[in-house]
C-alpha cells in the first residue's frame, strides 16, 4: 500500500484496534496486574538499601528508578509474537495476506491501539513518583530531556515490536518460535535493566550489555526519564538504541518477507 | 481472466509414527516426504464465468485458490490472474479479489461486524459514496440490518457467515474464490447464499470459482466444473456433459397410488429405491419414452419426473473410475 493510502487507513485501524482492546474490561485488568513486577523490584531494592546506598541508589532512587519502569513497560511492551505464532500455526495469518495492507502494519497498529490505556494505568504512576520523590528523580527536567526520554520511549517499542516481528515471523520457518520468544524474554529481563539499573553489573558484562538490544528497549528510556545522563552521553545512547531500530527493522522484514513465501495456510 | 499452465505445489511434510521412541527419535532425525498436492493443472476461465472446482477430500482445491489468491506460492507453473502474478501479492491484485473460507473468518470476534466493514472500507480505500451504496445493498439483499451491530461472537453461524460474505464483498472485487461458502449452513441459508453469488456475478460481471461438497451449490451456481483428483485435472467442462459423460442413464422417478410388487417395476429399469408409494428406475436414455408408455399404462402411476442420476452419485462414479485408473497404471509399471 502506499504511503498516502496508509495514512488514510491507520486512523480507522487504531481506532477499530483500540475497540478490540477494550472490548474485555476484566482482562484489562488482570493485564494490568501481570505488569507489576518493578513494583516487587522497588519494595526489594528498598530494602537492600535500607542501611547503606547501593551503588549511587539510596532508597528514593530506587523508588524513582523503579516506577520510571513500571510506566515505561506500559509505553514500550508488544506482542506481536504471541499473535504471529498463533496466526502462522491456525492459517489464519491467510485472512490478513488477503488485504492489500503488510500484516506488519495491523499487528502494529494492535499494539499501539492500546496505547491510550496504558498512558491512563502509567500516568498516576508518575504522578505518585513526583510526591513521593520529587519530580528531579522522577521526570526529566528540561526540554531537551523530554524530547529524547520520547524519543527513546518510541525506539524502545520499536526495538521491541521489530524484534516481537523477528521472533514471530521463524515460526514461518520453525514451525513455532514461542520458546524462542521465552529465551528473548528472559534476556531482556536480565539484561534490560528492568530488575536492576544496568550500572550494578560488573565491568565486562556492561560493555557487552551496552552493544547489546535489551538496554535500548527498558533501560534507557528509564535512565531519561529520571536524568540520569548529560546531553552528550543522552545523544550517543540514543544513536545507539536507533541504530538498533534499523537494524531490527531490517531483519524483522527481511525474515517477514522470507517467511511468508513459505507460509502453508494450513487449516482449511 | 485466469490462467493457469503446469501448475504445481509440493509440500515437504514431517512424517513420524506414534509413541515415545518416535518422539524421541524425531528430536534427532526427521523424515520428510513430499506430498504433491497440485501436480501439474492447467485451465483457463473467461471474465464473468461461473466456475466448480470439484474433488474429495485432499485433492488439491483448496491449495490451487490459495495459489490463485497468491497466499501460496506455486512449486511451478505459471499462474495469472487478471494479468497479475498471484504470488507477488501486488496492491492492485489484492484490490481485485476476495477469497471466502467457510472455515476462516475476517469479522472481527469481539466486535460488531460494522467494524470489520468499516476497517475494509479504510484498508481498501472505497470511496465513501461507493462504500455506503455497496453496504446499504449487501444489508438489504443479506438482511444482516439487525446483525451489524451485535458483536460477531454473539451471531450464529449462519448469521456470521452473511456478514463475512458482506465483508467480503466491501471493495467489490472482480474476481471470487469461495472455498465451502455454505458449509455447515441450513438448507434455507444456502439457498440464500447461493441466490446472493448468483446475483453478485450477475451484477459485477465478477468471475466466481466456488469448492462446495454440497453438490446442491454446484448445480445452482455453476455451468462450468473442474474436476481436480490427487492434484490431477480430471475433467473440465460443462456440468451437463459431465453427468452424460459418467451417468448417462436417466432416472424415472414414480410415484405410486398403491403398492406395486418390485418384480413388476424391474421388469421396466434397473430399480434403485422402492419405497412405500415412490420407486425410482434407472433406464438408458433412448429407452425413457417406452419406460414411460409402459408405466403409464401398466401401474396406478399417479405422478412421474425423468431426472438425471444425482450430482452426489455422478462425482462418487468419476472418483472411483479415477481410482481405479490410477491403480491400473501402477500395477503396469514394471518392478
Amino acid at each position: 500500500m502506499n504511503a498516502r493510502g496508509l495514512l488514510r487507513a491507520l486512523p480507522t485501524m487504531l481506532r477499530v484496534s483500540f475497540a478490540e482492546s477494550v472490548a474485555y474490561r476484566a482482562e484489562m485488568f488482570v493485564w494490568v496486574l501481570s505488569t507489576t513486577m518493578p513494583l516487587v523490584n522497588m519494595v526489594l531494592w528498598m530494602a537492600v538499601a535500607k542501611s547503606a546506598p547501593v551503588g549511587n541508589f539510596g532508597q528514593a532512587d530506587f523508588v524513582g528508578y523503579f516506577l520510571a519502569t513500571f510506566a515505561v513497560r506500559q509505553l514500550t511492551s508488544a506482542w506481536a509474537a504471541w499473535l504471529i505464532n498463533w496466526e502462522v500455526k491456525q492459517g489464519t495469518l491467510a485472512m490478513r495476506l488477503l488485504r492489500p495492507i503488510s500484516p506488519l502494519w495491523g499487528y502494529a497498529s494492535d499494539n499501539v491501539a492500546g496505547f491510550p490505556m496504558r498512558v491512563v494505568v502509567a500516568l498516576p504512576v508518575v504522578l505518585l513518583s513526583i510526591a513521593l520523590v520529587g519530580a528531579d528523580k522522577a521526570v526529566p527536567q528540561h526540554a531537551w530531556q523530554w524530547g529524547l526520554f520520547l524519543v527513546a520511549v518510541l525506539g524502545g517499542w520499536a526495538i521491541t515490536f521489530l524484534a516481537n516481528v523477528a521472533i514471530g515471523a521463524l515460526s514461518l520457518f520453525l514451525d513455532s518460535s514461542q520458546k524462542m520468544m521465552e529465551v528473548w524474554m528472559v534476556l531482556f529481563f536480565v539484561c534490560s535493566g528492568y530488575m536492576y539499573p544496568v550500572e550494578f553489573l560488573p565491568e565486562g558484562l556492561r560493555t557487552v550489555i551496552d552493544w547489546l538490544p535489551f538496554r535500548y528497549q527498558m533501560g534507557l528510556p528509564v535512565e531519561l526519564m529520571t536524568n540520569a545522563h548529560d546531553l552528550p552521553t543522552a545523544l550517543g545512547l540514543v544513536a545507539r538504541q536507533w541504530a538498533w531500530v534499523l537494524g531490527m527493522g531490517a531483519l524483522a522484514v527481511g525474515l517477514w518477507k522470507q517467511g511468508v513465501k513459505r507460509f502453508a495456510a494450513f487449516g482449511g | 481472466m485466469i490462467s493457469v499452465h503446469g501448475l504445481r505445489k509440493h509440500y515437504k511434510v514431517h512424517k513420524r509414527p506414534p509413541g515415545l521412541k518416535a518422539a524421541l527419535r524425531s528430536l534427532f532425525h526427521r523424515t520428510y516426504t513430499s506430498v504433491k498436492a497440485v501436480d501439474g493443472i492447467s485451465f483457463d476461465i473467461r471474465p464473468g464465468e461461473r466456475v466448480g472446482f470439484l474433488g474429495p477430500n485432499g485433492a488439491g482445491k483448496t491449495t490451487t485458490l490459495k495459489v490463485l489468491s497468491g497466499l501460496l506460492h506455486p512449486s511451478e507453473g505459471e499462474v495469472r490472474v487478471d494479468g497479475h502474478v498471484p504470488r507477488l501479492r501486488e496492491e492492485a491484485f489484492l484490490k481485485k479479489i476476495m477469497l471466502v473460507m467457510g472455515q476462516k473468518q475476517q469479522l472481527l470476534w469481539d466486535l460488531p461486524p460494522a467494524e470489520t466493514f468499516e476497517l475494509n472500507r479504510a484498508i481498501y480505500d472505497v470511496p465513501t459514496l461507493q462504500y455506503k451504496q455497496t453496504l446499504d445493498e449487501l444489508v438489504g439483499l443479506l438482511e444482516i440490518g439487525d446483525l451489524i451491530g451485535k458483536p460477531t461472537r454473539q451471531l450464529s453461524l449462519g448469521e456470521r457467515m452473511k456478514c463475512e460474505l458482506a465483508a467480503a464483498l466491501i471493495h467489490r472485487p472482480r474476481v471470487l474464490f469461495l472455498d465451502e461458502p455454505t458449509i455447515g449452513l441450513d438448507v434455507s441459508m444456502q439457498a440464500t447464499m447461493r441466490t446472493f453469488i448468483k446475483d453478485y456475478n450477475e451484477k459485477y460481471g465478477a468471475t466466481l470459482i466456488l469448492t462446495s461438497h454440497y453438490m446442491d451449490d454446484v448445480a445452482a451456481l455453476c455451468p462450468r466444473v473442474i474436476v481436480i483428483d490427487k492434484g490431477l485435472l480430471s475433467y473440465d467442462g460443462s456440468l451437463e456433459a459431465l453427468v452424460q459423460r459418467v451417468r448417462p442413464e436417466k432416472r424415472v422417478v414414480l410415484r405410486l397410488s398403491e403398492v406395486v410388487d418390485a418384480s413388476r417395476l424391474e421388469s421396466l429399469g434397473k430399480l434403485v429405491t422402492h419405497e412405500a408409494g415412490t420407486a425410482v428406475l434407472q433406464v438408458k436414455q433412448d429407452a425413457v419414452n417406452a419406460t414411460i408408455s409402459r408405466a403409464l399404462s401398466g401401474l396406478p402411476v399417479t405422478d412421474l419426473t425423468v431426472e438425471n442420476a444425482p450430482l452426489e452419485e455422478v462425482m462418487s462414479e468419476l472418483f472411483a473410475e479415477n481410482k481405479a485408473r490410477r491403480l491400473q497404471a501402477a500395477e503396469s509399471v514394471p518392478a
